[in-house]
């Protein structure tokens, strides 16, 4: 069986359950349950090397392009463990969708960018509606519908990012996971991308990884905080592991946990 | 106290001055012998070519003062690098795209690189004594023996190192973001490989490729017991099976004939030759100098 | 069986499209094994055709130099010992040479254009076949150096390596014409290294008042040994397997002599030489010659390779 239960509430679209994930014999992130849920943002706060980005890769199967990198436990998508033998990565990161860390557009004109998702995920309608109608969603057209036949680098830092987020949606993903999309870019461009998301969240749903605790508390509805513990032998190494996971308001108005409270509050990361 | 002045009778700074005029020595040396050919051949090999030379067969060795020209062997050389163009530039790639798009650092890869290594080091003769062994000898071509075909199976087993090399290397230098961009939106590996990282890395594993090719061109160990030499006018599609000609021969076989008549022709292959190696080189090397200043940050 | 993916429902990856997945992969698989399978095929095929002189001369082959076809006696030591003489005797050469110009090159004598240059011009040196280098020492540097060997034998006559008469072409021309196509590998690999070599170690030498050359000789050098080291033995493996030039200069002859100036023999100007007219058991000798210069090239360049390796991680 693949397709597993049971309980889970219809307005959970992502579900982790107990998930470790391990490079090689280093193990990165150590038994996270979390459910994400439909329309939502969620954020993924934490100092470095507490893993919350090797999580957010691991939810469209990311992970796979590291060798050596290995998942324990389940991550249900739709009804689906997205890791069970069966599943093929390429169906599933066409369903979730991802923005990175560097804004990384294609060596190809703005158009190509976001019809060559679209594209190979058998997109037969009229591309041009498309290729407007993502980068309207991404608050791209106005900046570029003039120069659609330029190199997709020839756009400024933000601009790119923005073209990424528009080549995402163009692939109608059910859900996108950003991966610090704005630590790259400048305070403007950054707000651009912010405003971009809120409208996002209509019709989709987002995971966001983000550094900046601002940023977490001004777009997100759920926020997630990782941590890292030295592991029990004692041989200095560090494991991730979620701390706490509730609505943005309550992580930062009254954590449960202390390191939660110490960490939004600059005493450590 | 001793002087802050700069003292010449210093010994550690006459050893410096000694040192520094024995590496200028060195570079001068090193580069003399190229200025030297170059311009030899250049002027020696410059000066015998005429038009006859591009479409007449070489005469036999004789006495008589009149060598004909190097049309076979000019063209012998052209489909003796295409045959082995064809057959080592799609393996060498997908070799290479193997190795650095696939492979994940295990045993096999490096197995792999470990043998493209070794295969680079094998003396080119070795590879003519090798086609000699498997297809000259043994006659499994149809039936014919010293051939075109075998020599250029022969160039192929030196072009392969070059082109798995230049193919992996290109391809690890494609940042993995694009990848990430392309699989991210949910492309097939294949797709991704086809339709962006190949694209990006074009230029130089092109660069790499074309570079090997012409190493192979002027290569002759592997071919003097395989293609072996030629007369005659290459006319038909048959040839292939049979003695072909080439420069790198020419120049062989008639730089040991004692007939002024041939070493003429001899260097005048060898003006040919090195011309548009050197020119595919210092073309490739403006290339990549260029790109290097264009390329993205 | 007839279960329903949820996860497939629509935009499904089509079967074909999976297959020309898997496909591509396993003939890009296919294909890079072609390199283990052409490498095993050369050693396999040559040592099987060497197999009947093997048997019949065993390891006497490498010491004996009878080289008869008709009395059908083989031994290839005249060869073996003029492979490894012309080959560590030019390596003698162009070490000094090549590391000199590599460190021109790297240290700033000259404004960088220049260097660069003179770089880029030893490089193209290595593009120029070795059948017209070939071409070049018999019409250009044999002649040139006609007169210095007359001078050898005259005043050095007495050491054994200069005891013959000069005539013409001999083992020290091919020594020569390796020189020269041993230098651009190299120089490019020495550069190469020195390069690597990080700034701060040569800013600390500095730091403490060394000379410019003592911090190459004591600092810089040392650092970049090893990669110089790997360099050399590539060039030592190109250099037992060069054919055409030493062919071409060397004067090809059996006769063995520890004269320099006497024409001598190499393996691959031996198989460049026989292998087109040879027949019967002078083929099988002849693929036993080739062996040992494959084996012996091979073992250089895995101890290149392993050198590479060794020491690649220590900066």
């Amino acid at each position: 069986m693949i397709k597993t239960n049971k309980k889970i509430p219809k307005n959970i679209i992502l579900s982790l359950e107990n998930v470790s994930i391990s490079y090689g014999t280093f193990e990165a992130v150590r038994n996270v349950f979390c459910n994400f849920k439909k329309g939502n943002i969620t954020s993924l706060i934490g100092p470095s090397g507490c893993g919350k980005s090797t999580v957010l890769r691991s939810l469209n199967r990311m992970n796979d392009l590291i060798p050596n990198c290995s998942l324990k436990g389940t991550v249900l998508f739709d009804g689906t463990n997205i890791y069970d033998k069966r599943v093929d990565p390429v169906e599933v990161r066409r369903r979730i969708g991802m923005v990175f860390q560097q804004p990384n557009p294609f060596p190809k004109s703005i158009y190509e960018n976001i019809a060559f998702g679209a594209r190979i995920n058998g997109f037969t309608g009229d591309m041009d509606v498309l290729v407007e109608s993502s980068l309207r969603k991404a608050a791209l057209w106005d900046e570029c519908k003039d120069k659609l036949n330029d190199s997709g680098y020839s756009l400024s830092g933000g601009q790119q990012q923005r073209l990424c987020i528009a080549r995402t949606i163009a692939i109608e993903p059910e859900i996108i996971l950003m991966d610090e999309p704005c630590s790259a870019l400048d305070p403007i461009s950054t707000l651009k991308i912010e405003e971009t998301m809120h409208e996002l969240k209509k019709n989709y749903t987002i995971i966001i990884v983000t550094h900046n605790m601002q940023q977490a508390l001004r777009v997100s509805d759920m926020t997630a905080f990782f941590n890292a513990i030295e592991y029990e032998d004692g041989d200095g190494g560090k494991v991730g592991y979620l701390a706490e996971f509730n609505s943005t308001k309550k992580i930062f108005n009254s954590p449960k946990e202390k390191t939660t409270q110490e960490y939004i509050s600059g005493k450590f990361g | 106290m001793n002087s802050l002045y700069y003292q010449k009778r210093l010994s550690r700074n006459i050893g410096d001055k000694f040192f520094t005029s024995l590496s200028v020595i060195c570079a001068l040396i090193a580069i003399l012998p190229l200025i030297f050919l170059v311009t030899y051949i250049l002027i020696k090999g410059g000066s015998q070519i005429t038009p006859e030379l591009f479409t007449l067969e070489p005469n036999p060795p004789g006495d008589d003062l009149d060598a004909g020209g190097i049309n076979p062997a000019l063209i012998g050389t052209l489909i003796i690098t295409t045959i082995a163009s064809i057959i080592a530039i799609p393996v060498g790639v997908g070799g290479g795209i193997y190795l650095a798009e696939y492979s994940k650092g295990g045993a096999f890869s490096r197995f792999i690189r470990f043998g493209v290594n070794v295969l680079a080091g094998v003396p080119s003769i070795i590879a003519g004594v090798f086609i000699y062994a498997l297809i000259v000898s043994t006659k499994i071509l149809f039936g014919s023996m010293y051939s075109g075909l075998a020599g250029g199976m022969a160039l192929s087993i030196l072009m392969l190192p070059t082109v798995i090399k230049t193919t992996d290397e290109g391809l690890k230098l494609v940042p993995n973001e694009l990848r990430y961009a392309s699989l991210g939106v949910g492309a097939s590996m294949y797709t991704t490989i086809l339709k962006v990282t190949l694209p990006s890395a074009f230029r130089s594993i092109a660069t790499g490729v074309v570079l090997g090719i012409a190493r192979a061109a002027g290569e002759t160990a592997p071919l003097i017991f395989t293609a072996l030499f030629s007369y005659y006018y290459i006319t038909g599609f048959g040839d292939l099976f049979y003695e072909m000609g080439s420069l790198a021969v020419l120049i062989y076989n008639f730089a040991l004939e004692p007939y002024d008549a041939q070493n003429k022709l001899a260097w005048a292959a060898s003006f040919i030759l090195v011309l548009s190696i050197l020119s595919v080189n210092i073309f490739s090397r403006i290339l990549a100098a260029f790109t290097e200043k264009t390329k993205r940050v | 069986m007839e279960e329903k993916l949820t996860l497939f429902k629509n935009r499904k990856r089509f079967g074909i499209e999976k297959n020309i997945d898997i496909i591509f992969k396993n003939t890009a698989l296919v294909l890079s094994s072609f390199v283990a399978i052409i490498l095993l095929g050369i050693i396999l095929v040559v040592f099987f055709q060497s197999f009947e002189s093997f048997s019949r001369y065993g390891l006497k082959f490498l010491v004996t130099s009878e080289w008869n076809p008709v009395k059908d006696e083989y031994g290839a030591f005249t060869a073996i010992y003029g492979t490894l003489v012309t080959s560590f005797l030019s390596l003698l050469i162009t070490i000094p040479l090549g590391v000199g110009t590599a460190i021109f090159i790297t240290e700033d004598f000259v404004p960088k254009v220049f260097r660069e240059i003179i770089g880029s011009f030893v490089e193209l040196l290595a593009a120029i076949p070795s059948v017209v280098l070939g071409l070049w020492a018999i019409f250009v540097m044999e002649p040139f150096f006609r007169a210095f060997f007359v001078f050898l034998h005259n005043f050095f006559g007495w050491i054994p390596l200069f005891s013959t008469e000069p005539t013409g072409r001999n083992s020290l021309l091919a020594i020569l014409i390796l020189v020269v196509m041993l230098l651009p590998i190299v120089t490019s690999i020495a550069r190469d290294s020195l390069n690597q070599v990080p700034k701060k170690l040569r800013n600390a030498a500095y730091g403490i008042g060394a000379s410019r050359w003592k911090t190459i000789f004591s600092v810089i050098l040392p650092a970049a040994l090893s990669g110089i080291m790997a360099g050399v033995l590539l060039a030592l493996g190109r250099a037992m397997g060069e054919t055409m030039a030493v062919t071409m200069i060397i004067g090809n002859s059996n006769a063995f002599s520890w004269s320099l100036l006497s024409p001598g023999y190499t393996i691959s100007s031996m198989l460049a030489n026989q292998f087109g007219e040879a027949d019967g058991s002078q083929v099988s000798s002849l693929f036993y010659a080739a062996f040992v210069l494959m084996i012996l090239s091979l073992v250089v360049n895995i101890f290149a390779q392993w050198l590479v390796k060794k020491f690649s991680l220590k900066y």
